[in-house]
């Protein structure tokens, strides 16, 4: 960092950037410094505060504190939406595309050429959106609908759009996060092309590997803060793992005290679920094999677009795979239907409690037995007694503070909630208990106490897949696997180092 | 397109370029032939009609389609904006029927039941538009600014509008009105009304704007993608209360052909005719999703549901039961229309 003869002077160039939304400090030193020619790539684990940082160097959050310069020269203020647009646009993973519209209309949207008269003439915006596309290399047809574009044509739309305003500097927020291996490449491809021509580019992106791919420079945030801005080729893997692990973490055990004292995998118990060859549809996840034995604990980690959520959900029978089968006991597991899966004896608690997990306008008793009440009563008709009973020893076993059974779910606390989705995966008694981010949003103390439910059903020789972002959550497994762009590429056994697996889960393989 | 799309970057030469462009034509005639979906079911409705009876297809006949057709064309012309920009007005029914009304009671006598003002004509004329745009503002305003869901709002329009025509007429029938008022029916033009001729250049601007004007196209955009639309710097808000105002002004100048056609103003006046409104508009293409459709398809889509009436008037279908062929014609044409169309009605 230390002074040259002559420092290129950075395209865009923020120093001690603060911002706080009320008692919550998303960013306390927020610095960038993007030359000019480069791509730039900004990392941090979740919460490490980038999307405060973009939204700021993009004018549409203004920082508490701090300065943003582009070319030396001040940023416009935020409300002078034209003067940003020249200086810096990005390309965010919900498109900012009409997809009724086509290509060339979305290029010029609400500028569109006009000929005589003030109309608007089709040909001459063809023409021009043919030159801007070619200008670029951007090999997409102008004429095509916008909707029918693949993802990463989408994002090229977009990109070329925000050059026409006259930026050289493109945002690329989380651009691979939908795309497969090979869209992946075809996007590195038209990046690095666009970057000759003079584009410089701040990437943001879960991928270290990718990083190594396309960028010259990275930019590493943890806990709100920035922690370095260095060369790519003078940072190896290790150090920028360590970098955004953080050094505590980094030399904290998986192990520990409390985990000693659990009891311990229990090997060689009779196999509960067995794996083979399980692909899912559209390539989520590619021949996934792995064995549960009873009363084992098995988690699965990866990044958001690993295809962990839905190799999970396939358990529960939300998705039909494309190939591939699993056993439960020795008998196939039926893909495709939930009501199968339930009576196969699989329980979920599923990703979204709010989306998926729970009616907020039923009662507890109503949420906690939805998936049992045929044992509650004949020919469809629903035993209050009987479930108000089941409902009673659920809320007692799982120690849900409510006022009762009948109390709506909708005013529980989250962490209330979310044993109410445990109650209820737990209700059927499953052979195998797929837990899907467990303790997302959930308090400390709720937190222990839904953990401690999957000890107890792991005595009660239940298998468990915990699917979950929380490196706590996966500390209670006997084994974590972790999904890579839907390939199994690691198996951590209890005990790991948080950066060993963090290095994992971001496709880093360590010699 | 696969060949351009799997070659790998770098390599796409110029061929593979010319072909991606060629599939953006193909592209385009498709989108042109999606457009005219209706017109072969409307020739087979003229075919089916002139071999079912003689008069059918008369020079007489074919006018009087026209022009029993004109009011409910300016009322689908103005439903159709609202759709496009991705919201809802029922109340324009009751538009129909309160602002000429309005218009009537100003002008009229109080001893034919009007207001006793005795306006001018023209005043009374230039009223029905003006009380079809503040109507139309208000439930913009209600809708845009003020975020209500436009569904409810608009149908509590629909039912307060017809109260209060109900309530202002004491439920009498107004006649006796100027003859200008009638005049957009009762004049005619190389033999065709002039409220046929009004409809169709209304429908031919509004075709011409939403293809070749800026704000046409920010209407689609609107529609499409309300974020995006901001972002391009549309002032998403101001187009869609524009559009609320402008549909209310057509809807009463639709109100005021009506009048002409019927030579006086029922307090039904308009009453049941959105349902129709909204079907000829989802069968000619429009979107209730916002961001689709053209006047064309909306254009077709009140003619064929114009001939089916005629159709049903002509075979002498006993009068008590005509509401319920013709809502189930109506949902046999949505579902033509869906399994010609080839895509679904959103």
């Amino acid at each position: 960092m230390s002074a040259t003869d002559a420092p290129p002077r950075p395209l865009l160039a923020a120093e001690g950037i603060t911002k706080r939304y009320g008692t919550t400090m998303a960013l306390a030193d927020g610095r960038l410094a993007v030359l000019p020619g480069e791509s730039h790539a900004l990392v941090g684990r979740n919460g490490a505060g980038k999307s405060t940082l973009v939204s700021i160097v993009t004018g549409l959050q203004t920082p508490d504190s701090g300065t943003v310069a582009f070319d030396g020269e001040p940023a416009p203020p935020t409300a002078d939406r034209d003067a940003w647009r020249r200086k810096v646009a990005c390309v965010y993973q919900k498109p900012t595309v009409v997809p009724g519209l086509t290509v060339a209309e979305n290029l010029f949207l609400n500028r569109q050429p006009t000929g005589r008269g003030g109309l608007l003439s089709w040909r001459l915006l063809r023409s021009r959106a043919t030159e801007l596309l070619d200008a670029w290399d951007i090999r997409i047809s102008p004429e095509a609908v916008t909707a029918d574009l693949k993802v990463e044509d989408r994002q090229m739309v977009e990109i070329a759009r925000a050059l026409s305003y006259g930026t050289r500097l493109i945002v690329l927020d989380e651009p691979t996060a939908q795309l497969d291996n090979r869209e992946i490449e075809r996007l590195f491809a038209r990046m690095r092309a666009l970057q000759e021509s003079g584009v410089t580019f701040l990437f943001i992106s879960h991928h270290l590997q990718e990083v190594y791919e396309v960028c010259q420079t990275v930019t590493v945030l943890r806990d709100a803060r920035w922690i370095t801005t260095e060369s790519v080729a003078d940072l190896p893997y290790e150090g920028l793992v360590e970098a955004m692990a953080g050094e505590a973490a980094a030399g904290r055990a998986g192990g520990g005290p409390e985990a000693a004292a659990r009891p311990g995998p229990v090997v060689g118990g009779p196999v509960r679920l067995a794996v083979r060859g399980l692909t899912g549809a559209r390539d989520a996840f590619t021949n996934v094999s792995f064995t549960i034995r009873r009363g084992e604990v098995v988690g699965l980690a990866g990044s958001s677009a690993s295809g962990k959520i839905e190799l999970a959900e396939t358990f529960a029978g939300l998705f039909p795979p494309a190939a591939g089968e699993a056993e439960l006991d020795g008998a196939a597991l039926p893909f495709g239907d939930v009501r199968a899966a339930l009576d196969a004896g699989v329980g979920c608690v599923p990703r979204d409690r709010h989306e998926q997990g729970l009616v907020a306008g039923m009662t507890i008793a109503d949420n906690a037995t939805m998936s049992v009440l045929d044992r509650l009563g004949r020919f469809g008709f629903v035993g209050t007694g009987a479930r108000r009973n089941v409902a009673g020893a659920l809320i007692e076993r799982l120690d849900i503070h409510a006022e009762g059974s009948e109390q709506q779910v909708g005013a529980l606390s989250g962490g209330n909630a979310q044993k109410v989705v445990m109650a209820r995966a737990l209700a059927s008694e499953p052979k195998l208990l797929v837990l899907i981010n467990p303790t997302a949003g959930v308090d400390v103390k709720s937190k222990e106490s839904l953990l401690s439910r999957v000890d107890s059903a792991r005595e009660d020789g239940t298998a468990l897949l915990v699917v979950s972002d929380e490196l706590d959550d996966l500390r209670r497994c006997d084994r974590v696997l972790v999904l890579f762009h839907g390939r199994v590429v690691a198996e951590h056994p209890a005990g790991w180092q948080d950066r060993d697996l963090i290095a994992s889960i971001e496709g880093v393989h360590r010699g | 397109m696969a060949d351009t799309k799997t070659a790998a970057p770098g390599t796409t030469s110029g061929s593979a370029g010319g072909s991606a462009t060629s599939r953006g034509y193909g592209n385009m005639l498709l989108r042109r032939a999606r457009e005219l979906t209706l017109v072969p079911a409307l020739i087979l409705l003229l075919v089916l009609g002139a071999v079912l009876n003689d008069s059918f297809l008369t020079e007489r006949n074919l006018i009087s389609i026209l022009g029993a057709s004109a009011a409910l064309a300016m009322v689908v012309l103005a439903e159709s904006l609202v759709l496009i920009v991705g919201k809802f007005d029922l109340s324009l029914e009751s538009v129909v029927g309160m602002a000429p009304a309005l218009g009537a009671l100003l002008v009229l006598p109080a001893a034919s039941s009007g207001f006793g003002t005795e306006w001018p004509a023209w005043a009374g004329l230039l009223a029905i538009l003006i009380a079809g745009a503040v109507l139309g503002a208000v439930n913009g305003v209600m809708v845009v600014r003020f975020k209500l869901n436009a569904f409810i709002v608009t149908l509590a329009m629909l039912i307060v509008l017809r109260g209060v025509l109900v309530g202002t007429t004491e439920g009498k029938t107004l006649f006796g009105m100027p003859e200008a008022f009638y005049s957009l029916a009762t004049t005619t033009f190389l033999t065709i009304p002039m409220s046929v001729w009004c409809a169709a250049a209304a429908f031919g601007v509004a075709g011409f704007l939403l293809k070749y004007h800026r704000w046409g196209r920010a209407l689609y955009a609107v529609g499409g993608n309300p974020e995006a639309a901001r972002a391009a710097g549309i002032r998403v808000e101001r187009v869609m209360l524009g559009v609320f105002v402008i549909a209310g002004t057509l809807a009463a100048l639709g109100g005021l052909m009506q009048t002409g056609y019927v030579g006086a103003i029922n307090a039904n006046q308009g009453q049941n005719m959105i349902f129709t409104v909204f079907a000829a508009a989802v069968i000619g293409g429009i979107s209730l999703d916002g961001g689709k459709g053209t006047m064309f398809g909306a254009l077709t889509g009140v003619l064929l549901l114009g001939v089916v009436q005629n159709l049903l008037t002509l075979a002498q279908v006993p009068s008590f039961w005509i509401q319920a062929i013709y809502g189930g014609i109506i949902l046999v044409a949505l579902m033509i229309a869906r399994l010609t169309s080839g895509r679904a009605q959103d």
